[in-house]
């Protein structure tokens, strides 16, 4: 991964020394809890319901094994025992004190980490494919990219106060993509054009939010050398022109969508000819000295495995068996496999990592993996470079950690914000929600026979637990003081990227989760055969079947008047 | 009143005449775009120094002649406001300005090494807001990444 020089480090050290003389003027009165605010959402500092919260930023996803024992460190000393991992493969920690965090921050910044722009109107941590680097249908590592595009977004003083946040996505897999990159800001995609060079096809406008929006492809092929450029004319476009009267009509989808793509295109276009010199071009040489540190690990040279992965999964030894099906990925070495390590286990709210356990994951990061993690924005962890004759060891390490559930893409594999135990914009709770999935379904046969079916549930229309692109999205809303929820189907975050429609009127709390056990229990009905997936079914049989189960044959039975 | 320019206090020698308001006689009067506009020649030739204040949704080519001021200054409304960085980037690399280019309004200590970065040299701070120690913040962040007017090389090159 990639290792900071010592300019990479002052800059660090620099903004930690900066913010706690910001935090000193605030614990003074110099400044006022307003002003502070712009400082600390500058650094990832919220103030939630009950304390402030803070946000780490872990770039791609990716953490060394000294990283993540840092991370449970601060969990330990500085926090209740536990992080959180975030849908933009973050950490965040929901109970720091304002005067510890420059300690924090100092720590982090021994282990090369910082909280940088990971809240306020900025260039957010830019995401990326949780299987970078070892994904089989990948046509390149797209986190040299990345760390490319978080060195020229780090401070970067034009973009500092945008209308709105910012967030990119890269990929490098253009047949599968992982990344969400038609729902970002910008979200690009490492493709070959006739000669077989790469470069990037530009996707601009797409989003969650209140408003969502599938992105448009502003340049289908853009060389690597204007990466920078490139980017930096389409933030501008968006910093002049982009609305600034409603926060919620501030994103660069709503600007994309009023002046339509065409226009779009044609002012970055402009802007870029204008201002693009020389000097801004991306040097092969950076690109290489940058792509260095992707560089594949030490793989020792064994055979295939492939023979040996489903032997495992339909060996004898069935909880084994589910996990390797469930939880292991081919990898594009022979002889390896790649690991999800699912932290969506009964009682614990989805993404929450105790510091124990974070520990464990160091260890087993050194063990077996290169001593390496990565979060996925699913809110797990991957184990990218497994020996797959490890895995049984792995497997039995994992379930002595109570980390060796086998629900990986299945329905317990839930994805959710905070919700209203802890975020103040929230309408409703959406953690007990999930604990209420996670229990009710967690029957190994259950999940194997429904397949592949994603929940994503948000506690607001602010859509920090990416409702609209589950496969079945849950939706907080309040109606007049009581947390009521919507269900949609039909959503998907990928290559065939589509938004979920609601599928009648919102239910209350006690009634949410049966709802979506008839949803299922009609899907294992009509589906074509054990092969369709959930989203399939939808897609082929519409809302009809649906509203049925979970309404009557009256088709919509009003819970509330909607 | 004092403002930092180039990094320093000093008195302001230009005054703010806002619309509806005499004209001195002589000095380095800032006026409005509406006001410039109306009478732009007559302005250019009675002010050998003369300033034009733009509020952030107007773009470096709505000021017409603007290479013959001395001073542009660009509006702040709210400290969230993020449009007159660029506006300052465009008027110092694509258009050469070489004059006073002024942060005015909600203009706080933490921003100003990114509006210098970006081509502003002179501000004016909220009333009441220390000078002296706002100085200092132009060597909190002394490194930088990416390009910008102060930088013509990004880091990529200067490794």
């Amino acid at each position: 991964m990639y290792q900071y020089d010592d300019f990479d480090r002052r800059m660090i050290t620099d903004r930690a020394r900066q913010f706690r003389g910001q935090v000193e003027r605030r614990l003074s009165g110099e400044i006022t809890e307003d002003e502070f605010k712009h400082l600390r959402l500058k650094n990832g500092l919220y103030k939630q319901l009950h304390a402030y919260m803070m946000r780490v930023a872990v770039p791609y996803g990716l953490l060394s094994s000294t990283q993540v024992r840092k991370l449970a460190h601060i969990a330990r000393v500085y926090d209740k025992g536990y992080a959180h991992l975030t849908t933009r493969q973050n950490v965040q920690y929901n109970w720091p004190r304002l005067v510890d965090v420059p300690n924090i921050l100092d720590e982090l910044a021994s282990v090369e980490m910082h909280a940088v722009q990971t809240s306020g109107n900025c260039v957010r941590n830019i995401s990326s494919d949780h299987f970078a680097g070892v994904a089989v249908d990948e046509i390149e590592d797209p986190r040299p990219y990345c760390e490319i595009l978080r060195q020229w977004s780090t401070f970067h003083p034009e973009f500092s106060n945008l209308p709105r946040k910012f967030k990119i996505a890269v990929t490098g897999t253009p047949g599968d993509d992982r990344t969400a990159v038609r729902f970002h800001d910008i979200g690009l995609r490492i493709v070959a054009n006739a000669q077989g060079e790469h470069g990037f096809e530009v996707i601009v406008g797409g989003g969650m939010g209140r408003t969502p929006v599938i992105g448009s492809v502003v340049r289908p092929f853009l060389p690597k050398r204007h990466l920078l450029s490139y980017c930096e004319s389409i933030l501008r476009v968006y910093n002049l022109y982009g609305r600034r009267d409603n926060k919620h009509k501030a994103r660069i989808k709503i600007l994309l969508v009023s002046l339509g793509v065409d226009e779009f295109r044609r002012r970055v276009e402009e802007d870029w000819e204008a201002t693009r010199t020389p000097e801004l071009e991306l040097p092969d040489a950076e690109i290489a000295r940058v792509s260095a540190f992707f560089a594949p690990p030490p793989y020792e040279k064994l055979p295939t495995s492939s023979d040996r992965l489903t032997a495992l999964a339909l060996g004898r030894d069935r909880e084994l068996g589910n996990w390797v099906k469930n939880n292991v990925v081919r990898h594009k070495v022979p002889g390896y496999s790649a690991v999800v390590v699912s932290v969506k286990v009964p009682g614990i709210p989805p993404g929450d990592v105790s510091d124990t356990q974070l520990d464990a994951i160091a260890d087993l990061a050194d063990k077996y993996s290169f001593g390496h993690v990565c979060v996925t924005h699913t809110q797990n962890l991957v184990l990218a470079d497994v020996k797959t004759s490890d895995l049984p060891q792995l497997h039995a390490d994992l379930v002595a950690l109570d980390l060796g559930k086998s629900n990986i893409g299945k329905l317990t594999d839930v994805i959710t914000c905070p919700g209203l135990d802890y975020c103040d914009l929230a309408n409703a709770r959406s953690i007990p929600l999930s604990l209420e999935i996670a229990e009710r379904f967690d029957r190994i046969d259950y999940l194997n026979d429904l397949g592949e079916v994603s929940i994503k549930i948000s506690g607001c229309i602010n859509a920090c637990g990416h409702h609209h692109v589950g496969n079945i999205g849950i939706l907080g809303i309040d109606k007049r003081g009581e947390e009521f929820y919507q269900l949609m189907l039909g959503g998907s975050p990928g290559n065939d990227a589509s938004i979920g429609k609601i599928l009648g009127a919102a239910l209350p709390q006690n009634e949410i989760v049966d709802a979506v056990e008839k949803v299922l229990d009609r899907y294992l009905v009509v589906r074509e055969s054990p092969e369709e997936k959930f989203l399939e079914t939808v897609r082929r049989v519409g809302f009809e079947p649906f509203k049925q189960a979970v309404y009557g044959a009256a088709g919509t039975a009003d819970a509330g008047g909607e | 009143m004092q403002i930092i320019r180039n990094r320093a206090i000093t008195d302001d020698d230009f005054v703010h005449v806002p619309d509806g308001t005499e004209l001195p006689a002589a000095g380095k009067p800032i006026v409005t775009l509406a006001r410039y506009t109306a009478a732009r020649e007559e302005l250019l030739a009675r002010y050998p120094a003369l300033g034009v204040r733009i509020t952030p949704d107007k773009l470096p080519t709505d000021v017409p002649e603007r290479s013959r001021l001395a001073l542009i200054a660009i509006e702040f409304p709210r400290w969230t406001e993020g449009r007159g960085f660029s506006i300052a980037r465009q008027l110092r690399q694509r258009e050469g300005f070489t004059g006073e280019l002024r942060a005015v309004g909600w203009v706080l200590r933490d921003q100003l090494r990114y509006l210098e970065r970006c081509g502003f040299n002179a501000f004016e701070l909220q009333p009441g807001k220390p000078l002296a120690s706002a100085l200092e913040a132009f060597g909190e962040l002394p490194h930088t990444y990416q390009t910008a007017v102060d930088e013509p090389l990004p880091i990529y090159r200067r490794r």
